[in-house]
């Protein structure tokens, strides 16, 4: 077995309560994830599942465990060193698209790449790139406002792809959409997966969506409950 | 170079909000303003006192005659005349004085060339006059010992003087009319511009004493003067010429122990360097009070800059995702204040240097814009602007990446 992309291994998260004792979320995790799955995650709202894509994502610590990633054991990290590998090995695509609303779509692409380092025409050039393959050359220089629901997601989507990343995690990436957007949005994953193979883990509440996945793991209390094939 | 881009992004988020920006940036405008005005007034006054100061002479005395008073009356200072040219030449004597100046001055009097006539002050004194004022000729000569024993019919004239009577002509030379009578002009002061009361020195007219005393004003007293100015060799010997005039002048004059000098004996010193020292303490307080719209503005940055954090908390949660460290969230609100705080500064030192521009010619007041003030003020701002960026600014870089996204 080759070595896998991710590993967690006994992850824990509790939040702590005003009266100094913590709930816990996430109940020793175990998962291994190999270089181009593509996993659906699925669960009950208040499962855990989004606390283990943003630790995943580096965006939140463990209270214990251990997460690797890529040969890192991410749990070690500070916060330059989190930052640095949400930068350059992690796409995030969110529910609300999360672009920001006063930058047009090419900027809103190039600024994982200004935050890596990269200078302004390279940065351009690589955006532009990306909007293309997307289909959205046309909207380079709208503002998120100015753009659909769909396009939004598609520019959403090119900003996590900008500076290459080893793993793309979708949060209820088509919460926000409808029926026909979400099918060209889930294609796009397709694809990337596909042709690119790109690791992608994906939560959502549709059966419809996590149909497109290749895997499936179930979250309830905090525990995975099923991990396997796509059976719905 | 990602300084350069982080620079950028910082220039966009201000851009984004340009009311407030510039809302924000208007305090900063007006106390940068008001310090380059408030310095620029202030080193206007410090610099008239000392031109004042320097205008009048350094280490002066003036000798007043003494106060009279008969059967119980007592009249004021200089209301008998005590002080004689001999007082002066005896003066002129003590090692510690360089030079002494007796002065008969006569206000109000009739000048007349061709067909143009003036009124001023007709000063009778000796060469040493000029001496201790420091005062040079434009043109011409100046008095001589000769003109003093012979009660010459010369006159040395003020530039005010001098422009009132001939305009464009040169006086020297020419023949002015005093209360009829004629003098010769041999020479033309160099202008001092105002004294410390705001008096135009150049209005008079300097002649021999002896002319004065004798055959221009009627004198009841004959060899008596209005007062005698005297000039110390050095700062060190003030108090030391102070001592030895009273002492020279009782003895003249037969005073006995226990009794009142009839005449005063006055530091002029002291006089310039209270004026200089309120016209430092003047220059303090209008920067003192012009530094605190400053910090006002300041705080308008740092209210506003928290306002921003919390608005754009969502924003700094989705640049946090992405890859952006906390420095670089740090340095962009750090930036973003900084250059409010800039910009305003440049437009301030504009506004203050056009405000002090406007002051000058409406108020008629001196003002000095000096690069030192100007920069300071500068600096000042942006320090302000580092000292009150620097929290909002820190607080966004504490913001946890997931909290920040999570915040509606």
């Amino acid at each position: 077995m080759p070595t896998p992309l991710l590993r967690v291994t006994g992850l824990c998260k509790d939040y702590p309560l005003a009266d100094g004792r913590a709930t816990p979320v996430l109940h020793a995790i175990e998962l291994s994830v190999q270089p181009g799955e593509f996993i659906a995650i699925m669960g009950p709202s208040g499962s855990g599942k989004s606390t283990f894509m943003n630790i995943l994502g580096c965006l939140d610590t463990p209270t214990a465990g251990d997460y690797e990633l890529d040969g890192r054991r991410v749990a070690r990290l500070g916060g330059d060193e989190l930052a640095a590998l949400r930068n350059r090995l992690i796409g995030f695509v969110f529910q609300g698209f999360n672009l920001l609303p006063r930058s047009s779509a090419l900027e809103n692409v190039a600024l994982p790449l200004l935050y890596a380092g990269v200078g302004r025409s390279e940065r351009r050039r690589r955006a532009l790139e990306l909007l293309q393959q997307l289909g959205l050359e046309k909207q380079a220089d709208s503002l998120p406002s100015q753009l659909s629901g769909g396009q939004q997601q598609r520019v959403a989507i090119a900003r996590a792809l900008s500076n290459h990343p080893v793993l793309l995690l979708a949060d209820e990436p088509t919460g926000n959409l409808d029926t026909q957007t979400s099918e060209d949005i889930m294609s796009i994953f397709n694809r990337l997966n596909r042709e690119q193979g790109l690791t992608i883990l994906l939560v959502t509440h549709e059966p419809d969506i996590a149909r497109h996945a290749h895997r499936l793991v179930r979250f309830r209390d905090g525990h995975i409950i099923y991990d396997g094939t796509v059976q719905l | 170079m990602k300084w350069l881009a982080i620079m950028t992004e910082a220039g966009r988020s201000l851009g984004a909000n340009r009311l407030r920006a510039g809302l924000t940036m208007l305090g900063m405008v007006i106390g940068v303003g008001a310090v380059v005005l408030m310095l620029a007034v202030g080193q206007g006054a410090q610099s008239t006192v000392s031109r004042a100061i320097a205008s009048m002479g350094s280490n002066l005395f003036i000798i007043l005659s003494g106060a009279s008073s008969a059967g119980g009356i007592r009249l004021g200072t200089g209301t008998v005349p005590t002080l004689t040219s001999g007082d002066a030449q005896a003066l002129a004597n003590l090692p510690t004085l360089s030079h002494v100046a007796p002065a008969f001055p006569n206000s109000n009097t009739q000048l007349a060339y061709s067909a143009s006539n003036w009124s001023t002050t007709v000063f009778g004194t000796t060469p040493d006059y000029l001496s201790i004022r420091s005062w040079n000729l434009a043109e011409g000569q100046a008095l001589s010992t000769g003109d003093v024993k012979r009660a010459a019919r010369v006159a040395l004239l003020g530039q005010t003087v001098a422009r009132t009577l001939f305009r464009e002509e040169n006086p020297v030379g020419k023949t002015l009319r005093i209360k009829n009578m004629p003098f010769q002009i041999i020479g033309l002061l160099e202008a001092k511009g105002q004294s410390l009361e705001g008096r135009d020195q150049d209005d008079i007219v300097l002649i021999p004493i002896t002319t004065a005393q004798g055959r221009l004003f009627g004198n009841p007293f004959p060899g008596t003067v209005r007062f005698i100015m005297a000039q110390a060799r050095s700062a060190d010997e003030m108090a030391d010429a102070e001592a030895e005039m009273n002492q020279l002048l009782r003895n003249r004059h037969r005073l006995q122990e226990g009794m009142e000098n009839d005449f005063s004996v006055r530091n002029l010193s002291a006089v310039a360097e209270t004026a200089a020292i309120s016209a430092r303490i003047l220059s303090f307080m209008l920067g003192a009070v012009a530094s605190i719209s400053l910090l006002v503005g300041g705080i308008g940055i740092m209210n506003i800059m928290l306002v921003s954090v919390t608005e754009r908390t969502r924003e700094i949660g989705i640049r946090m995702a992405i890859g952006a460290r906390r420095r670089d969230v740090l340095r962009q609100f750090l930036l973003e204040a900084l250059m409010i705080c800039a910009l305003g500064g440049v437009a301030g030192v504009l506004l203050g240097i056009g405000a002090a521009w406007l002051v000058s010619e409406l108020a008629g007041m001196v003002v000095v814009v000096s690069g030192r003030a100007i920069i300071l003020a500068f600096l000042f701002a942006a320090g302000v602007g580092v000292f009150f960026g620097y929290y909002p600014a820190y607080k966004a870089a504490a913001l946890r990446p997931v909290e920040a996204l999570r915040y509606e």
